[in-house]
């Protein structure tokens, strides 16, 4: 039999036709979290009562496991203070199924870490938004900075190599790149940097978080220099159009290559895109995750060539292809035009078209206290009313 | 150009696993954590044969892989044995 060899297309044009399976697959396993990061992605704080139980989460995995997702993204929330934590993860690696986890670092004591060291296919990914506890604190929450490194430095005494430091970059710790760098060196971890999203609470601090022009020309100039053995998860693809490509997909993978399956079960299209908009369905259904992966409107419609919209015209379209689906989502804009952060500047533009059309959450579980509460009662929006006889008999002040 | 030894024996590497995708196959190294990607089917099935032929080259007449095509599936074994998602097997003759 002769097997004809046709010209192959570009992996990136191959990915986004979808794949049978995800490659990077995310799951949240618990909205509870024992901090309240002012940008938390999932808007996590209280556990959902209607949280997947042990026997469900083995199902999922057992069917991952049939898949060959070779390694699941495992967040929350805070992963590990749900107490069958560390089950799941032994019922996982030893199905093939590798676990990255994502973790603020408060149940790493030194036996955890030695527990952790001696299993395979196992990586810990800890959570740094600051090289000093000063920065970090204001994000992440007073002492996070200290839990996160104690974590770190069990990990290291017992042996764990390259575990992972994992920074949200912002305005705040730009320009702490060299210090995160040497906190990964000392602790014989991996640096990993990622784009700021406007997502779950991330979207009420976006505006004063995200980095500024000048700012993300400071990151791409550092990823070119020192960027080598630095991960990114290909977050900063919509940085490609200030020069070189970075390296990695410059894709946005969503439904294509990466998905989310938040605590209750429901699949998302993206880590950064819990909301009604991006549900594509939900593992307890008939066919379970497969079906929704392989099958759901939602994925199939993502999977189609979509034309470049406001930015088909644009000499770097190929490599930064838009952008981030979410962050346009989030911030208002839409989803065929330019990235909110496009180094071009063309996001800054769009977003001020958009101001008032932010998409309000569909889902949040922070605590009472993790939202910042403006002054005045909450009951009475404080923006001016349009008409003079709008004007609220109960107004403040 | 490849310095690719085709008349020794080799084999999928015990931590490597292929996944089969439209476009071919991902391999994922379990120690290594390393993705790479296979982009062809038919090289999908040489990886495969590797294992159980003599040498490389007896993997592309068993794939069937033509003439005109053996000398970029050469390349693209290279390229994985750099990355380490084939290795050198050890005949049993030799052993």
């Amino acid at each position: 039999m002769t097997v004809s060899l046709a010209p192959v297309p570009r992996l990136v044009d191959q990915f986004e036709l979808g794949l049978d399976s995800p490659i990077c697959l995310t799951w949240e396993l618990t909205y509870a979290c024992n901090l309240s990061c002012v940008h938390c992605l999932s808007s996590s704080g209280r556990r959902d009562p209607r949280e997947l139980t042990t026997a469900q989460c083995e199902a999922v995995i057992d069917q991952l496991s049939a898949m060959q997702v070779f390694y699941v993204n495992i967040g929350g929330g805070e992963p590990t203070v749900r107490p069958d934590f560390w089950h799941l993860l032994e019922y996982a690696v030893v199905r093939n199924v590798g676990v990255k986890f994502s973790t603020n670092g408060v149940m790493i004591n030194s036996a955890r870490a030695a527990r952790l060291t001696a299993t395979d296919y196992v990586d810990v990914q800890v959570s740094l938004d600051g090289a000093t506890a000063e920065v970090n604190d204001a994000v992440r929450g007073k002492g996070s900075f200290a839990t996160a490194t104690r974590a770190l430095a069990n990990l290291a005494e017992a042996g764990f190599e390259d575990a992972k430091i994992s920074v949200v970059v912002t305005r705040h710790n730009v320009s702490q790149l060299d210090e995160f760098k040497a906190i990964a060196d000392k602790y014989g971890a991996t640096l990993r940097l990622t784009r700021l999203r406007p997502s779950g609470r991330g979207a009420d601090v976006w505006s004063e978080l995200h980095p500024t022009a000048d700012d993300q020309r400071t990151l791409y100039n550092w990823l070119l220099a020192r960027g080598d053995d630095v991960l990114t998860g290909d977050s900063f693809f919509h940085l490609a159009a200030l020069g070189d490509p970075l390296p990695g997909l410059n894709l946005c993978g969503a439904g294509r290559v990466v998905c989310l399956i938040d605590p209750v079960g429901d699949v998302y299209a993206c880590p950064f895109a819990i909301h009604d908009e991006f549900l594509a369905g939900t593992v307890l259904g008939d066919g379970g995750f497969r079906k929704v992966w392989q099958e759901s409107s939602l994925f199939t419609s993502l999977r189609t060539p979509t034309s470049g919209g406001a930015c088909a015209s644009c000499s770097f379209f190929d490599s930064c292809r838009g952008g981030c689906m979410a962050a346009k989502f989030f911030t208002g804009i839409p989803l065929d035009g330019p990235d909110p952060e496009c180094v071009r500047g063309f996001g800054e533009a769009a977003l001020a078209a958009s101001d008032a059309e932010r998409p309000k959450a569909s889902q949040d579980h922070s605590r009472p206290s993790a939202r910042p509460v403006s002054l005045g009662l909450p009951g009475f929006p404080r923006k001016p009313p349009d008409r003079p006889c709008n004007e609220n008999p109960l107004k403040e002040s | 150009m490849t310095t690719f030894d085709a008349l020794a024996a080799w084999q999928r590497s015990p931590s490597v696993e292929l996944r089969r995708e439209p476009f071919g196959a991902l391999a994922y190294d379990f120690v290594t954590r390393r993705l790479s990607f296979l982009k062809a089917p038919s090289l999908v099935r040489l990886v495969e044969l590797l294992g159980s032929s003599s040498s490389a080259a007896a993997a592309l007449d068993r794939a069937g892989i033509p003439d005109d095509e053996r000398e970029r599936h050469l390349v693209s074994l290279a390229a994985l044995a750099r990355t380490g998602v084939i290795t050198r097997r050890v005949t049993q003759e030799a052993s």
